[in-house]
């Protein structure tokens, strides 16, 4: 069982000073901003409160008490020296305040700071939605804020690449169809040389479950597919990998605000389940794709809820042990830590099933505090750690916090079940010097399974 | 000239702040949930009764949220306020005797000692938020002049019902700042902030009900 962590932070690591003036050259945002006029923003403001936005914009602007209780929920704040302008008022006081005050007839350079406030210091992890008293969305009205921004062109480069490769490619990195194909097929065959039967079973149709992952793993996390495919094969799964695109479960235009795209994505991943006949889709340990297909990706497209069965693999790896399907044959006895991802426990749910499976794999499980919803953002969700280099050090001094809170549990091996997560956690370690291994749940599976 | 003041404000201007109040309430839910049917009206189908009540409960029930734990002295002046601003206008026994008087109904009355007290209270805690709103930036910082007014506002109609019933000198004229100032108040108050009053229920049931039906996670 968990073991609660120290309760007093060490003071080791020292809050950064307020960051407000953090140089940042973004060519994404100096060509969006150059191309303004105080019309098109005029305008395009007006579009967009007007066409897309109704009754929860209204209600959650009059209702704010202006109390500022949401400030203590926001890593952002409490990282960067408490300066007011992180807090999550602060964030919207900067934008749609002004914007619906003067009626959209703002500055280019206003919309610059808009969407650096919007893309680069606000992850949209509702951390604060559970501090509202009066139930206020604050991360809604930042994504009205981006998808104004977007509306404009006024999006950080990186962040825009990736979408674009959604567009083009229909996965987020560029991935070439033959290189999807090519790099499954290295997997199995790596596999093959540890479980000679094993397959990774391409565009099996009528298999029970269809396998999707994010870009990121294809591109430079293959080893990823390799565990995933053992642990299907020891589970005798009947599952399948789509060969052609359609494979990505990601989205990054649901946090650019390039709402069509996401649509089309969406629809598409859900398209290739349903055209491999499959009865559920089972998603890798990715926090912001679960977000797109079981909460926001499905409601644009008019499903309340998502229209094929959609398992994360937390939810699914709990699903084997109980069952039986997986066995430990040794628990990995190095303590561990656990981060609970915004996207897939305020989310959805999954921390008590995280646990679950955190304690079933291994000896030694410290909690850090504050745990399950009320754990701090790893910094990096919310499409941050996709604008790219340019914002890594407001990562780092947006989040000394989580680096303190990961410090206080004295541990050195931090599970996180989500990629961002894991990303931006790696970051933080090697930021603040903390000597974490972080790992996936697939990681620490795969080495303690019976195999 | 007094007396002529009297008159007006107990009757016409009594009357008028009692419609503004209802008219102004009405129209307030009108535009919302007109606005909830033209664009928004996937958020019936989320809303779900038992969350909805979870996260009322919740949020209305001292220190049963996180937050509410984390800020104790501001909990306890929210709720010693709200219950305070709510209670004294309708269960203080001057003004149930008016109610007696003007149509003869009447129910009971806050006893004159807690009536006392609870008056006081309200000016208190407009004060504690003052003064948080002055002390704490990140308070500070979202806060503009209307704010401070709103809690003058709302100070007004206890301090000077106060000064009233302890019929200090001059408090003829005081009472008709009594009277004018609570109405001006329930007049204005679905066109301020206050409208929290009658938008919260919606904000605090919506988010609930996703939190507890689609994210299965606490919202408290």
């Amino acid at each position: 069982m968990a073991e609660p962590a120290e309760k007093t932070p060490l003071e080791s690591i020292p809050l950064a000073e307020p960051a407000t003036a953090l140089p940042v050259a973004d060519a994404g945002i100096e060509a969006g901003v150059q191309a303004l006029t105080p019309r098109t923003i005029a305008d395009t403001v007006r579009r967009v409160l007007g066409a897309e936005t109704g009754a929860r914009l209204k209600a959650y602007l009059s209702t704010c008490t202006h109390c500022g209780l949401c400030a203590q929920a926001c890593h952002f704040y409490l990282s960067n020296a408490h300066d007011p302008s992180y807090a999550p008022i602060g964030k919207i006081k900067h934008t749609l305040w002004e914007l619906l005050k003067r009626k959209g007839q703002v500055s280019p350079e206003f919309i610059r700071q808009a969407s650096l406030i919007a893309y680069t210091q606000c992850n949209m992890c509702r951390r604060c939605a559970i501090y509202c008293p009066l139930g206020i969305d604050v991360a809604y009205m930042i994504s009205v804020v981006r998808r104004i921004c977007r509306a404009l062109g006024v999006t950080p480069l990186y962040l825009q690449d990736t979408v674009n490769s959604h567009s083009a490619t229909h996965n987020q990195m560029w991935v070439k169809a033959d290189e999807w194909v090519d790099t499954l097929q290295w997997q199995e065959e790596d596999a093959r040389d540890e479980i000679p039967e094993l397959r990774i079973p391409l565009e099996k149709e009528g298999a029970d479950i269809m396998y999707s992952i994010i870009a990121p793993e294809p591109k430079f996390q293959a080893g990823l597919i390799y565990k995933a495919a053992v642990i299907m094969h020891v589970a005798g799964v009947d599952w399948t990998m789509p060969a052609r695109p359609g494979w990505d479960n990601s989205d990054m235009a649901m946090y650019s605000g390039d709402y069509d795209i996401m649509g089309r994505i969406k629809r598409f991943h859900f398209d290739t389940a349903a055209r491999l006949r499959v009865k559920k889709i089972v998603m890798g340990e990715c926090g912001h794709a679960f977000r797109s297909v079981y909460d926001t990706g499905n409601r644009w497209l008019g499903w309340r809820m998502p229209p094929i069965e959609t398992q994360h693999a937390i939810d699914f790896y709990y699903d084997l042990l109980t069952s039986g399907r997986i066995k430990v044959a040794r628990k990995y006895e190095e303590p561990v830590t656990l981060h609970d991802p915004c996207n897939i426990v305020r989310g959805y749910g999954l921390h008590e099933k995280a646990r679950y499976v955190v304690n079933a794999l291994c000896e030694h499980f410290v909690e850090m505090t504050p745990n399950r919803e009320y754990n701090y953002c790893c910094g990096a969700g919310g499409g941050v750690i996709n604008c790219g280099p340019p914002y890594k050090q407001t990562r780092m001094r947006g989040n000394s916090v989580k680096a303190r809170q990961l410090e206080a549990t004295g541990v050195k091996v931090l599970i996180a079940p989500c990629h961002n997560c894991h990303s931006g956690l790696e970051d933080i370690s090697q930021h603040y010097h903390l000597g974490l291994e972080v790992k996936f749940l697939a990681d620490i599976m795969y080495e303690v399974m019976e195999k | 000239m007094i007396h002529t003041l009297y008159k007006l404000l107990s009757g016409p201007m009594m009357w008028l702040a009692v419609i503004l109040f209802c008219a102004g309430t009405l129209y307030r839910l009108w535009t919302i949930f007109r606005l909830v049917r033209r664009k928004e009206k996937f958020i019936c189908s989320y809303l779900s009764l038992r969350y909805s009540l979870r996260s009322l409960v919740h949020w209305l029930t001292p220190f049963a949220s996180l937050n509410m734990r984390l800020n104790p002295v501001m909990t306890v002046v929210s709720f010693a306020f709200h219950i305070c601003l709510l209670f004294v206008p309708l269960f203080l026994l001057a003004h149930i005797v008016l109610w007696e008087q003007a149509w003869g109904i009447h129910w009971w009355a806050l006893p004159d000692l807690v009536a006392d007290i609870m008056s006081l209270v309200v000016p208190a805690a407009c004060i504690y938020f003052a003064i948080r709103r002055i002390r704490k930036p990140e308070v500070r910082y979202v806060t503009g002049v209307g704010d401070y007014l709103l809690l003058g506002l709302i100070a007004l109609p206890f301090v000077t019902g106060f000064y009233c019933r302890m019929q200090w000198p001059g408090y003829g004229p005081v009472m008709l700042v009594h009277m004018f100032s609570g109405q001006v108040l329930l007049a204005t108050l679905p066109f301020t902030r206050l409208s929290h009053m009658v938008l919260m229920w919606f904000t605090r049931s919506y988010m609930g009900s996703e939190f507890g039906a689609v994210r299965h996670a606490r919202d408290y």
